[in-house]
């Protein structure tokens, strides 16, 4: 099944809704620009990849904000997530303290790890979000997760989050069908940006929607085939609703859109479509939208803009003021 | 001519400057070249080159029925060079970060391994597994480890650890060569890529053509006769650097191992037994590892050679931190391994 044109009347999409997803995308958007200007700051000369005040792998979302956003916004603070290497706009929409992520991205005692983790690994139980560097290694906990919300007696669910590379992990497979046998309140994200790396999702995946693999494990399946916030809104509406009643799991493929490269320092020289790639741009085509059907403005653009940016701003002058681990305490932690 | 180490040392034959990744990579070449039974396969392998250079070029001159780009399914991928192994082809996989050995080590330890064994040697498993490791530019406990000590603990296959061009070139060679599975560990720190902090030795003359190096022979690069230092991967650069310093103080002599299995210990006692004390430095974890088979590789042969006893600098059993300050606190750099060295040295 193919989703492009919502009922929103039907989700309860009204006009604050909508404005809500697009704060949401623009937040994380902000965020990520952030993030990337001081990634780059001091990387020279030339690029030295562990230098810095952020030094290490990053791996920006750019492209990708409407599949945060439009599940995120059917989620409780009380609800899971486990995301991927590429975490930033589900911890955003999800609600994540800003400052302590960016703390634990700066590498920072305040940070949501004390410094230990880094952008890849955020562990955040207030809103119960988590992360991983290993691909498609955060759908088996989300299993856990889910279960643990049942014996619990809650209509809490959980998410999980991959990419379009990481549905031919085994960890994909396994855990659609144990989700499936036991029926846990899970909702299976796939980020379909066209790219794992640099290889493209036609040399390496059978299938040309996820909706299939959904299908041979017996739960609901869809791809949503534009990168618009409101279809995703829509398709996961459907998704957490089944998993809040106790109905089981249920798989939504996107295909989203990798503005930048797939990591910092990515040349992508293997990537045809390049040129192309900022025409679709996910935010500026919803805020046509909205502005054309008169919800947006321009005085409610620049408020949107400018809150996200002080939050920003304070997120990183936090980060930044915040003091570095104490080495004598690098052995802090390893066990409880 | 085959080129060997003995050949080279006798000044024989002709060399050229490369980096560490380029080394490597031109051993490829011209074992796919020679034999047409070898392919590469793995993620990013192709028209990326390799996330660490180890491939580049290669799918210009050998195409992608040779240089395969796979999803990302390691055990699929690793399970299939194995399958090939034993029909006879000499494939090269490529796990891209040994971190991610966990979603794929059954084919790996339970497979690729013991196959030979299990079938009373009627069944061959000749390939290669590359894969990149260490830490030291903040790239977090999933991506930074070590972990050879965990493939050498498992019996059944070579692993291999170079840490200059020529080593990188001469093991690669022998590795492909080898009818065994041999897992090749390059460390991110000694490729010389243009992107990460280089130590001054990833650029170095490396032999031209055909070029091997005995899998299981350690390398004594520095001669000294205080203090043994054994160690491997990245560490041999930190320890030539103190060893450097240190040089008219302490007379240190470095060995760097090159292989894990098998393990030189004829070179660990000779040396120990000409300085009395030794000094272990491994990038992995301190304790179930290297460092402790090295030192036993001495104790149990003759304790009394030891005046002192011996120190490891090793990672703390800890995983590796993303902030810098506590990465730095945990790897075994230089001056972790200069104390070391004095200490032992001192009495
Ligand atoms: C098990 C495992 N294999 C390989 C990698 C290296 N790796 C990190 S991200 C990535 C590509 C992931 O592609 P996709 O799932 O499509 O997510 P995207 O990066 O496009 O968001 C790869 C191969 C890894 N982290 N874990
Ligand atoms: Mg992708």
């Amino acid at each position: 099944m193919t989703t492009t044109a919502p009922d929103r009347q039907q989700v309860g999409l009204d006009d604050e809704a909508r404005l809500g997803l697009y704060a949401t995308m623009v937040l994380a958007r902000r965020f990520e620009e952030a993030i990337l200007a001081e990634y780059h700051a001091d990387k020279g000369p030339g690029f030295d990849i562990g230098k810095g005040l952020v030094p290490g792998e990053m791996h920006l979302a750019a492209g990708q904000e409407p599949v945060a956003a439009g599940v995120c916004a059917h989620l409780r603070s009380d609800d899971a997530i486990t995301a991927t290497h590429r975490p930033h706009h589900f911890a955003i929409a999800h609600g994540v303290d800003l400052g302590r992520m960016a703390a634990e991205i700066f590498g920072r005692e305040t940070g949501l790890g004390h410094g230990r983790g880094g952008h890849m690994h955020l562990f955040d139980p207030e809103t119960h979000f988590s992360c991983s560097g290993i691909v498609t290694e955060g759908y088996p906990a989300a299993l856990g997760q889910a279960f643990a919300f049942v014996r619990h007696g809650t209509d809490r669910i959980a998410v999980a989050v991959t990419g379009d590379g990481g549905a031919n992990q085994g960890a994909f497979h396994e855990s659609l069908n144990l989700a499936a046998c036991w029926k846990l309140p899970v909702v299976f994200v796939i980020e379909d940006n066209d790219w794992a790396i640099s290889v493209p999702r036609s040399a390496s995946t059978a299938v040309s929607s996820n909706a299939t693999r959904a299908r041979a494990y017996d739960m609901p399946g869809v791809r949503v085939e534009d990168n618009d916030v409101e279809a995703v809104y829509l398709a996961a509406s459907e998704a957490v609703a089944r998993a809040r009643a106790g109905d089981g799991p249920s798989l939504i493929e996107v295909h989203t859109l990798r503005l930048w490269g797939h990591f910092e320092g990515d040349a992508q020289g293997y990537r045809p479509e390049l040129a192309e790639v900022v025409g679709h741009d996910p935010i500026p085509s919803y805020e046509t939208k909205l502005r054309s059907d008169g919800i947006l403005d321009d005085s409610r653009r620049d408020k949107i803009y400018q809150q996200a940016g002080e939050r920003i701003e304070q997120a990183i002058a936090f980060a930044k003021s915040s003091p570095l681990p104490d080495p004598s305490t690098a052995r802090s932690y390893i066990f409880a | 001519m085959v080129v060997t180490e003995s050949t080279v040392e006798a000044g024989l034959g002709g060399t050229h400057r490369l980096t560490t990744a380029r080394a490597m990579v031109e051993a490829i070449e011209i074992e796919m070249r020679r034999d047409a039974s070898v392919f590469y396969l793995g993620e990013d392998v192709g028209a990326y080159g390799g996330i660490f250079g180890s491939t580049t070029g290669l799918l210009d001159e050998f195409g992608p029925e040779r240089v395969i780009d796979t999803p990302i399914s390691e055990t699929a991928f690793i399970g299939l060079a194995i399958g090939a192994a034993v029909e006879g082809m000499r494939p090269i996989a490529e796990l891209m970060f040994a971190d991610f050995m966990g979603v794929c080590l059954d084919q790996i330890y339970n497979h690729m391994a013991k196959i030979h064994y299990e079938s009373g040697g009627h069944v061959k498993v000749p390939m290669v597994l590359t894969t990149a490791v260490g830490g030291g530019y903040s790239d977090g406990a999933q991506h930074s480890q070590c972990l050879w000590g965990t493939f050498a603990h498992l019996p059944g296959m070579k692993v291999v650890v170079p840490s200059t061009p020529a080593d990188a070139k001469g093991l690669m060679a022998s590795a492909i060569q080898d009818d065994n599975p041999v897992i090749y560990m390059f460390h991110k720190g000694v490729m010389g890529l243009a992107w990460m902090a280089k130590n001054s030795r990833a650029i170095d003359l490396v032999p031209e053509g055909l070029y091997t190096v005995p899998i299981g022979k350690a390398k004594v690069i520095r001669q000294g006769s205080d203090v043994s230092v054994v160690t491997i991967g990245l560490s041999v650069h930190h320890v030539l650097d103190v060893a450097e310093n240190l040089a008219g103080n302490v007379d240190v002599e470095v060995i760097d191992l090159r292989s894990l299995v098998p393990l030189d210990r004829e070179a660990i006692l000779a040396s120990v037994s000409k300085t009395g004390r030794l000094v272990v430095v491994d990038e992995d974890y301190l304790s179930f590892g290297l460092s402790g088979e090295v030192s036993a590789t001495v104790t149990d042969v003759d304790p009394t050679m030891l005046k002192m006893p011996v120190k490891r600098v090793a990672n703390p059993d800890t995983p590796v931190p993303y902030s810098r300050p506590l990465e730095y606190a945990i790897l075994p750099r230089q001056d972790r391994i200069e104390a070391a060295i004095r200490e032992v040295a001192s009495a």
